[in-house]
């Protein structure tokens, strides 16, 4: 199988060394060509820390360490940050959850597409605008000659998200962080940049690693499904086994979890207590004082990532640890 | 069953500045109607823009209201601004959305739901405390948390303040803006459930503002769909989400994806 990227052990740090806590602790991201992989968490797990690590892009407070990491050949460990610089954009690219922030305000929409163009290939600035125009185009934007000459604050949010995909896809690179790009949307909005994102992928054979707390949103568009509880993967597989069969208890807690428009369930289940402060833990499973089938061993021992069945991986000493016990 | 807010042919502008001299007017509400009985739920949903929104604002006085009529308990409301809540607070109260940004940080926990019974009712000092120890209960959460300040508490915990503070004068109608948009889904449910206890229990009023169709789905008995300034569709959530009938319900129905449906649309 051919690994686009590949990201092991990812150990992410913030704060002073008096106060440093580990906000990613054992994280690691392999993406296929091809492939979506949905990254999914809430506050605390560590999800945006990770996919600024993956770009090395961790803000100047936090320190990141990985085992692995690596796009295509490429070790990006190895690379200054000069040579770092060259890379983003080129076979790595990310897009944000507000586009309006990530976009200059006082450059267009074209300048921005473009810039990518001059600066990773070399092409003028005419070329480089030609290119603009088609991949505008591309994105769903109509009308490339006059939109290309707009500011971000004459677009609408979608179009924004549209403008920046554009511009991350301009080089043509590997790899694709999304971190929550739909969050800020409408959901018809949504599913017009969800849809949009599924077909890059699908044409151009590229790797997207899409950050979302939004379960729904990983299970209709993603591959494989990471599941990420305080700065480790709870759960890893294919969208399928992760939805329809999942093994460890949070998975299993948020997917009741998710109101649906479909059936009504008062009172709803949901899990008690908060993922905030989950890190505060620093001995057993994280996840065990909001586990309603936690046993005294997850209170003191942090549970390993297992294998449940092929592709598919659980942090979980009752359900995932004791299968030779249970296969037997 | 007796009608808390009746709102008729609501009309709400905003006058938007389009250049030195020039100003455009902008109809974020146009002709909207709508009853809300006692101890039920009405739910607003729309996306943004939508003008569900500029509904609850114009309720509570905050947003100007240029035509049409809001009656409260039987009465019509004529004043505006300050005055209209003044005229309002005791029987409308709102939930917001940021429980971080509508909660004092330099207040306690005591002090916030606290505040309320200070100015709008004629409690004394230590009936105050045992009300607010009593609306700690209600929301789940335990007295010691009266000397503790937002900063120290998670954002499900603080909705749950703010929901504490904003029943705190027994309002007949409590209006509440997403009021689990920005919190985790693991706890969003906890929420839901919470603001369905306490109708249940106290027989509670909700005008709720969601874009969340399954939110929406769980907590409203009724839903009224806004699709640009205007209502589109009304009637029972249930027959609405259900069997939608305007062609927006149906778009947006479609569009919201479900887990398990491993189709996008659009």
């Amino acid at each position: 199988m051919e690994l686009a990227l590949e990201a092991r052990h990812l150990r992410v740090e913030v704060g002073a060394p008096s106060t440093r806590r580990d906000v990613v602790r054992d994280v690691s991201v392999l993406l296929k060509r091809g492939e979506i992989t949905a990254l999914v968490g809430e506050t605390g797990s560590g999800k945006t820390m990770t996919a600024l690590s993956l770009m090395r892009l961790l803000p100047p407070t936090a320190r990141g360490t990985a085992g692995t990491l690596r796009v295509g050949e490429l070790d990006l460990t190895r690379l200054s940050e000069r040579e770092m610089t060259r890379v983003r954009g080129s076979r790595i690219s990310m897009i944000f959850q507000d586009p309006l922030a990530a976009l200059n305000p006082v450059r267009t929409v074209g300048f921005q597409i473009a810039e990518p163009l001059v600066a990773h290939l070399g092409l003028s600035r005419r070329e480089a605008n030609i290119r603009a125009g088609a991949l505008l185009e591309q994105v769903g934007i109509p009308d490339p000659a006059y939109n290309l000459r707009r500011y971000p604050h004459e677009l609408s949010g979608g179009m924004r998200q549209r403008v920046l995909i554009a511009a991350a896809l301009a080089c043509d690179p590997e790899v694709l962080i999304a971190d929550e790009p739909t969050t800020a949307l409408d959901v018809t909005v949504q599913a017009q940049v969800l849809g949009l994102i599924k077909t890059e992928v699908e044409r151009r054979g590229l790797a997207v690693m899409l950050v979302t707390h939004d379960l729904a949103v990983a299970s209709s568009i993603a591959d494989r499904i990471q599941v990420l509880y305080a700065g480790a993967t709870a759960e890893y597989g294919t969208s399928r086994t992760v939805i329809r069969e999942p093994n460890h208890p949070y998975t299993r807690g948020l997917l009741q979890s998710v109101p649906s428009s479909k059936v009504t369930t008062v009172p709803m289940h949901s899990i008690p207590g908060s993922p905030e402060g989950a890190w505060q833990l620093d001995i057993g499973c994280r996840f065990s004082p909001r586990c309603s089938f936690a046993i005294a061993q997850c209170r003191k021992d942090e549970p390993p990532l297992e294998s449940v069945a092929p592709g598919h991986e659980s942090r979980c000493w009752v359900f995932a640890t004791p299968k030779v016990v249970t296969q037997a | 069953m007796s009608t808390v807010l009746d709102v008729r042919g609501l009309g709400v502008d905003y006058r938007v500045r389009t250049g030195i001299r020039s100003t455009r007017v902008n109809r974020a509400v146009d002709d909207v109607t709508f009853t809300v009985e006692t101890g039920k739920t009405l739910a607003l949903v729309g996306e943004s823009g939508s003008g569900k929104t500029s509904v609850a604002r114009a309720v509570l006085g905050l947003a100007p209201t240029s035509r049409g009529t809001i009656t409260i308990n039987g009465r019509t409301l004529h004043s505006r601004g300050r005055s209209r809540l003044k005229e309002v607070g005791r029987e409308v109260q709102m939930v917001f959305q940021q429980p971080g940004g509508s909660l004092d940080p330099r207040m306690s926990i005591g002090e916030t739901v606290a505040e309320p019974l200070t100015y709008l009712s004629k409690l004394s000092r230590a009936a105050t405390e045992a009300r607010v120890v009593e609306l700690l209960d209600l929301v789940g959460l335990e007295g010691s948390f009266r000397s503790r300040k937002p900063r120290d508490l998670s954002g499900g915990q603080r909705q749950r303040v703010a929901i504490a503070r904003a029943i705190a004068t027994s309002p007949s109608l409590v209006i509440c803006d997403e009021p689990t948009s920005s919190l985790d889904v693991s706890v969003q449910a906890q929420i839901i459930n919470l603001l369905v206890r306490l109708q249940r229990e106290l027989g509670l009023t909700y005008l709720f503002i969601s874009h969340s169709l399954g939110v929406v789905r769980q907590i409203a008995g009724n839903v009224a769909v806004m699709y640009r300034g205007r209502i589109v569709e009304l009637g029972q959530t249930e027959r609405v989400l259900d069997r939608p009938q305007d062609p927006y319900t149906q778009a947006l129905l479609r569009a919201v994806p479900t887990v398990g449906a491993v189709e996008v649309a659009g």
